[in-house]
């Protein structure tokens, strides 16, 4: 007993000790000068490996969020707003002193593959390293040759605004032993080539995974709920499941249907709008034919999801539903026709679409009240469109025929209340 | 050499073939929207339907919504003033966040060709109800219209809107026919920076000179002259901008 009172608070201190060196320690390796770095400025000028990272970085959407609304493209300064404050996107063009321009590609693999800045500090997760991970060397190699071919853009990188205690960075130490595990992608030598290309670009460089599952209170996505679906935090729109087989988001889709949703923004299934609709535009209407159809290969082979467990109704769902049969049939049915089958190409249907069967109704809710456009692509550069019904229907009246159309047809999901609508009345629209 | 003939003929029937087949698509059929469901009628292609989601509020030919004045008539404005703005909501230079999701996603060539069709609508223009302003608000209002004020570095309107205040193609907007809401929110969004477009964003710069008083008596003014018999722009070049403005240094075709 005595020994143990003795040996006790050495032991806690040794912990403790050995605690703030593993959270205070850099991590990963020391950044590696451009003089020193194994790749030669003959492949930086190599305008084959320039265009072929040019498309990897357009599969893998980095302008997207490495670009600010009106700024130049991968110059960064967007603020990406997330449960724990907003995190702005860097500069990637090779300026020396604000972007890429002195880093190596050893320092930009460490930041892809590892998630580790060129301090040897860890970078946040909104970065999606934890799907870039899956990543070949030699396709980071390109899409790094890629960025340094860019015009270097001077725009200095702007603070995070991130809350106590997610502004301490070294705290992502611990996240990161929690949630990230590193590894490029190891092929299924028991799956195609094909398959197992669609694999690739979903879990690794197209990073699906990031929107297209929920999340927990710690930011991280649940690893059991791969693709399933889920609520993109902070800015208020549903990601729904991807999966293909029974009971899935995507069921009854094939996989031309997928394939023409990527390349042109629509299909006979459902349209992309919202986050997807920039998606679309941005990244997958500009990857090849061949890896679309890898892609819904790999999604083709999702698991059948579990029969969803019925939702309680709110108390007055009928009533919700009788009234919403009445302005969809003034509002709607004449292009989502009575049947809400839409028109092939055009109108997108609404009878078995995800968007407006996902479990929170947000989607139905805010493309009601936005209305707006399909993409504009090479497929289809003018698309049509859907009127914005906010100003033109209450609270009320929006809950009631986003309630209709989760529960009409053969749709079975819940109603929504016009106190839901009000949240995502005023919401931003980015 | 017979093997070659063979190659060729095969290669030709085979054109052949895909040439019988595409041509049964529905790609090549005259009606160019195929509708699978037999409960929806077939869809207009036209470009009114195409952009439900504009008319919705701007009204079918542009015409906006006179009695509120919430929605800006867009019939007859320039077009490279219309093309501009949209390209200035893409950009967040101009925010108003529905116009901005609704454009956020469309081609330049898309976004000309809608800027085109409410740029040649011919609508009769509709007056909104004006309160009662004090003749002093009118007469301030008039003065900054037609002279401006030196001493403030204030040019006149009709400098770079045209003489009857209609606008001058292809970049300027007329300043009449518009609701008084309208105009004075406006040059209040350029004094907040909520509207503002490429640089030298000269419109910034005069409406930072104005007193909010001079904004209500500006927009008093605009919006209880009456309208001159022919609302159409003047031609391009008719006036001679005081200002350097960087909407006028292009063809204003949203470059």
């Amino acid at each position: 007993m005595m020994r143990l009172r003795r040996v006790l608070p050495v032991a806690i201190l040794l912990a403790l000790v050995l605690l703030a060196g593993w959270l205070l320690c850099p991590q990963g390796k020391a950044s590696v000068p451009r003089g020193a770095s194994t790749v030669s400025d003959a492949s930086l000028r190599d305008p084959a490996l320039i265009a072929r990272g040019a498309a990897l970085a357009a599969a893998g959407d980095c302008a997207a969020c490495h670009t600010e609304q009106g700024g130049v493209p991968y110059a960064g300064g967007r603020l990406l707003p997330t449960p724990f404050g907003a995190i702005a996107t860097s500069n990637l063009t090779p300026d020396r002193t604000t972007g890429l321009g002195d880093w190596s590609f050893e320092d930009f693999w460490q930041a892809l593959h590892a998630g580790i800045g060129r301090q040897r500090e860890p970078l946040y997760p909104a970065f999606p390293y934890t799907s870039y991970t899956r990543l070949m060397r030699d396709d980071a190699l390109a899409i790094y040759v890629y960025l340094q071919s860019l015009p270097p853009v001077h725009r200095a990188n702007v603070p995070n605004e991130l809350a106590f205690p997610y502004s301490v960075r070294r705290l992502l130490v611990a996240w990161r032993a929690l949630y990230f595990r590193e590894g490029t992608y190891q092929p299924d030598a028991k799956r195609t080539a094909t398959w197992n290309r669609g694999a690739y670009l979903v879990q690794g460089l197209a990073h699906c995974n990031e929107c297209h599952a929920p999340r927990n209170a710690r930011g991280a996505v649940v690893p059991e709920r791969f693709l399933a679906g889920g609520e993109i935090p902070a800015q208020h729109w549903y990601a729904p499941d991807l999966g293909m087989q029974a009971n899935g988001g995507l069921a009854g889709w094939s996989a031309q249907d997928l394939v023409d949703l990527l390349r042109t923004g629509q299909s006979a299934r459902g349209a992309a709008f919202g986050p997807m609709a920039d998606v679309v535009r941005q990244s997958t209407q500009h990857m090849s034919d061949a890896d679309l159809r890898a892609m819904a290969d790999y999604l083709g082979t999702l698991p059948a999801r579990p029969v969803p467990a019925a939702a309680p109704d709110l108390p007055d769902a009928d009533h919700l539903v009788q009234k919403g049969a009445e302005v969809y049939r003034q509002r709607c049915s004449d292009c989502h026709g009575a049947d809400g089958r839409g028109v092939s190409g055009v109108y997108p249907p609404l009878d078995g679409n995800a968007s407006v069967v996902e479990p929170t109704g947000i989607n139905a809710i805010r493309v009601v009240l936005l209305g707006g456009f399909a993409p504009s692509t090479a497929a289809n550069p003018r698309p049509y469109s859907m009127p914005p019904y906010a100003q033109q229907l209450d609270d009320a009246e929006v809950a009631a025929v986003v309630s209709y159309i989760r529960r009409a047809w053969s749709n079975h999901a819940g109603a929504v209340g016009p106190q839901d609508v009000g949240r995502y009345r005023h919401t931003p629209e980015d | 050499m017979p093997r070659l003939t063979r190659a060729r003929t095969t290669c030709l029937v085979r054109c052949l073939l895909v040439f019988a087949l595409l041509s049964m698509s529905p790609a090549f059929a005259d009606t160019p929207v195929a509708a699978s469901s037999a409960a929806a009628p077939a869809v207009p292609d036209t470009l009114q339907q195409r952009m439900a989601a504009c008319v919705a509020c701007h009204g079918a030919h542009g015409e906006g919504s006179p009695g509120s004045g919430f929605f800006p008539r867009l019939a007859g404005k320039p077009a490279g003033y219309l093309v501009r703005q949209l390209a200035d909501f893409q950009s967040g230079l101009r925010k108003y966040a529905p116009m901005e999701y609704t454009v956020r996603g469309l081609s330049p060539d898309y976004l000309r060709e809608i800027a085109g069709y409410f740029a040649a609508q011919q609508v009769p223009y509709a007056r909104s109800p004006l309160p009662a302003w004090p003749a002093q608000t009118l007469e301030r209002g008039e003065q900054l219209v037609a002279q401006g004020d030196a001493s403030r570095g204030i040019p006149a309107c009709s400098r770079c809107h045209g003489s009857q205040l209609t606008g001058v193609q292809p970049d300027i907007p007329g300043l009449v026919g518009l609701p008084y809401d309208y105009i004075s929110a406006q040059l209040g969004a350029w004094r907040t920076h909520t509207r503002a477009t490429v640089a030298p964003d000269c419109m910034a710069e005069v409406a930072g000179r104005l007193s909010e008083s001079d904004i209500t008596a500006v927009a008093a003014w605009l919006s209880s002259h009456e309208l001159p018999a022919d609302m159409h722009a003047q031609p391009a070049g008719s006036v001679q901008p005081p200002l350097h403005c960087g909407v006028l240094s292009g063809n204003g075709a949203g470059t």
